[in-house]
């Protein structure tokens, strides 16, 4: 089976994980800007670390056989530091329309303060502007609360439940997320946002229409192969093939295919000067390395 | 006033009006109108979306497009470029150079704020912009780029090296094509450009190589022909009678150029390789062929 990984933040990650990650059938990552575990200080911090998204890292996911995008935004936590945020907002524009920039994101609220509220219903019309998908973050903190006002805030803007992921979803707020609309993201990470169990047991109920299953891989203790262990471990406790095909794969090339800016065909048969530039030595693909996910035990589950 | 560009523009405008549509053909003209008029926000923003208005299918030439590319830039082809390439290519040709400063600003925006396939568009146009000293350093910082397409965008069928690049500049485009495993042979003025210095740098990465217990890449041996030393020629007659296939022949044909007074006997003591090289056998493309087969 193919995977998308549709939330990974691989400027954080090593090229161990992109070897894993092309082993084990993962086609193309979505990487959403975000912070980076410190806080930037200067503009120019935010001027290269987008350029990067959209060059240096877009040519290492190459190197495997990977075919890299990303979302461009102001993060919600970084948001409230208000005058580097009003020049990053002048910064957007330059790297929305770049090619392979499938969605506006990751934004939304951290503390909620008015401050995030702001760049979040700016960052929301400049979204509309540009005809993007918009990707959301829901807090950690107070998260069910900061769902549904996210979503309130999404409507009052005009905005179609189709154009909007929501991510980070847990037990408690998938339900209200899927019964308006909203395509309903789901984040296997250890210890804080959802495990692989878990996931399948809420598979089991809700079904799959609309439901993402991603990473969101990066500085922090989490697991690069978390969609594939997913894919896996749902197949071995009963949920069906096209289920799983449509939530470790479809549904997100469904959801930012809306961008204009991505295609199975990119993958799967990539024109000549983009096979010539973003599908360098990808000889790992070609070395019949068995898949990682194959050797079953227990560091398949994610807790 | 005419700018110094217009023939290219001219020839780039009627390449693409014979292979786009009218829509896309009427949204170029329009746009080329407004950056033409000085317009960066328009040149940045059409730039950028020109893989969506033309796709981005190979550009193909006839032998009429290829005589008019050298009657317009002499030295310049466009070979292995696409479609969107030579739009994104005719909109920085567009825009005004007269205030050079302004323009390289301008264009030092676009660099920076590249992504893969608008930084091998920029690298590939700099040959074709004007006044190219004010170029260089952008030229040089290009081959300090790690993602191989950008790197090979300045590096390989790019004029702009061989003909502006201090010597300095030159030896590292040419040691680094060696070092991520490149093939010299599409690289400009790889013969002209060879020096003393060069030749040195080399032999000293061959005994790196050689001390790891690492393949040497044969095509080395090429711009260390003409300028061998002693210790050189050491080394050429070392992998004329002990390398690979590759090597041998590399050895064979630096030995041949090189003015070194015992060149000549060492390549003697191989007539096999001498005979190939005086029949036309053995050449740099040859070299290239067997070391792709390794």
């Amino acid at each position: 089976m193919l995977y998308i990984d549709p939330h990974i933040h691989m400027v954080s990650r090593t090229t161990d994980d992109y070897e894993a990650l092309a082993s084990s059938g993962v086609k193309a990552i979505i990487e959403p800007a975000f912070w980076q575990g410190q806080p930037r200080t200067q503009i120019g911090s935010y001027h290269d670390y987008f350029a990067s998204l959209v060059g240096w890292e877009r040519f290492r996911a190459a190197q495997f056989g990977i075919r890299h995008y990303c979302t461009m935004g102001l993060n919600s936590k970084e948001a409230n530091n208000e005058a580097l945020a009003e020049q990053v907002m002048d910064l957007l524009p330059l790297f929305l329309t770049k090619e392979g920039v499938v969605a506006v994101g990751e934004i939304g609220y951290d503390d909620q303060t008015p401050i995030e509220d702001k760049f979040f219903r700016a960052q929301l019309e400049l979204a509309k502007e540009v005809d993007l998908p918009v990707l959301i973050h829901t807090p950690h903190r107070n998260k069910k609360q900061g769902t549904y006002r996210s979503m309130d805030v999404i409507e009052e803007h005009g905005i179609p439940a189709h154009m909007v992921v929501i991510d980070h979803n847990n037990e408690e707020t998938y339900r209200e997320v899927l019964d308006r609309g909203y395509w309903c993201a789901f984040t296997i990470y250890p210890g804080t946002k959802m495990g692989n169990e878990r996931m399948v047991d809420i598979l089991k109920v809700a079904g799959a229409e609309r439901v993402i299953v991603d990473s969101s891989a990066d500085w922090g203790k989490s697991d690069v192969l978390a969609v594939p262990k997913t894919a896996k471990l749902a197949a071995e406790r009963g949920v069906p093939r096209e289920q799983i095909e449509l939530v470790c794969y479809r549904n997100a090339l469904k959801a930012y295919s809306q961008s204009g800016q991505f295609t199975e065909a990119d993958w799967l048969n990539p024109p000549p000067i983009d096979q010539r530039n973003l599908f360098e030595g990808n000889s790992v693909l070609r070395g019949g390395q068995p898949p990682r996910i194959e050797s079953a035990n227990d560091a398949n589950i994610i807790r | 006033m005419t700018e110094p560009t217009a023939p290219l523009t001219r020839l780039f405008r009627s390449w693409i009006s014979s292979r786009v549509d009218s829509t896309a053909l009427n949204w170029i003209d329009d746009r080329a109108a407004a950056v033409s008029r000085g317009d960066k926000k328009s040149l940045f923003i059409a730039f950028g979306l020109v893989p969506r208005k033309v796709g981005k299918t190979d550009l193909t030439l006839s032998e009429v497009d290829r005589n008019a590319a050298e009657a317009a830039r002499p030295g310049w082809s466009p070979i292995g470029w696409s479609l969107d390439q030579l739009v994104r290519t005719y909109f920085v040709l567009s825009f005004p150079s007269t205030d050079i400063e302004s323009y390289v600003r301008t264009l030092d925006l676009m660099f920076s704020t590249g992504e893969v396939g608008e930084l091998v568009a920029l690298y590939q146009a700099l040959p074709l912009l004007p006044e190219p000293k004010a170029h260089v350093l952008r030229a040089a910082e290009g081959i300090r780029n790690n993602i191989k397409a950008v790197f090979s965008a300045v590096a390989q069928n790019n004029p702009f090296p061989s003909e502006q690049f201090s010597d300095d500049q030159w030896n590292q485009l040419i040691l680094k094509c060696l070092f991520v495993g490149m093939s010299l042979r599409p690289v400009i003025g790889v013969d002209e450009r060879a020096n003393a210095k060069l030749m040195g740098m080399l032999v000293d990465f061959a005994h790196e190589r050689r001390a790891a217990h690492r393949p040497i890449p044969a095509e080395l041996w090429r711009c260390v022909g003409p300028f061998a030393d002693d210790r050189a020629v050491e080394d050429l007659r070392i992998a004329l009678t002990s390398g690979s296939t590759a090597e041998k022949q590399a050895a064979a044909l630096a030995l041949n150029v090189s003015p070194h007074p015992k060149a000549k006997g060492i390549l003697a003591a191989s007539p096999d390789l001498a005979n190939a090289i005086a029949a036309g056998e053995i050449s740099w493309r040859t070299v290239a062929a067997a070391e792709a087969a390794n």
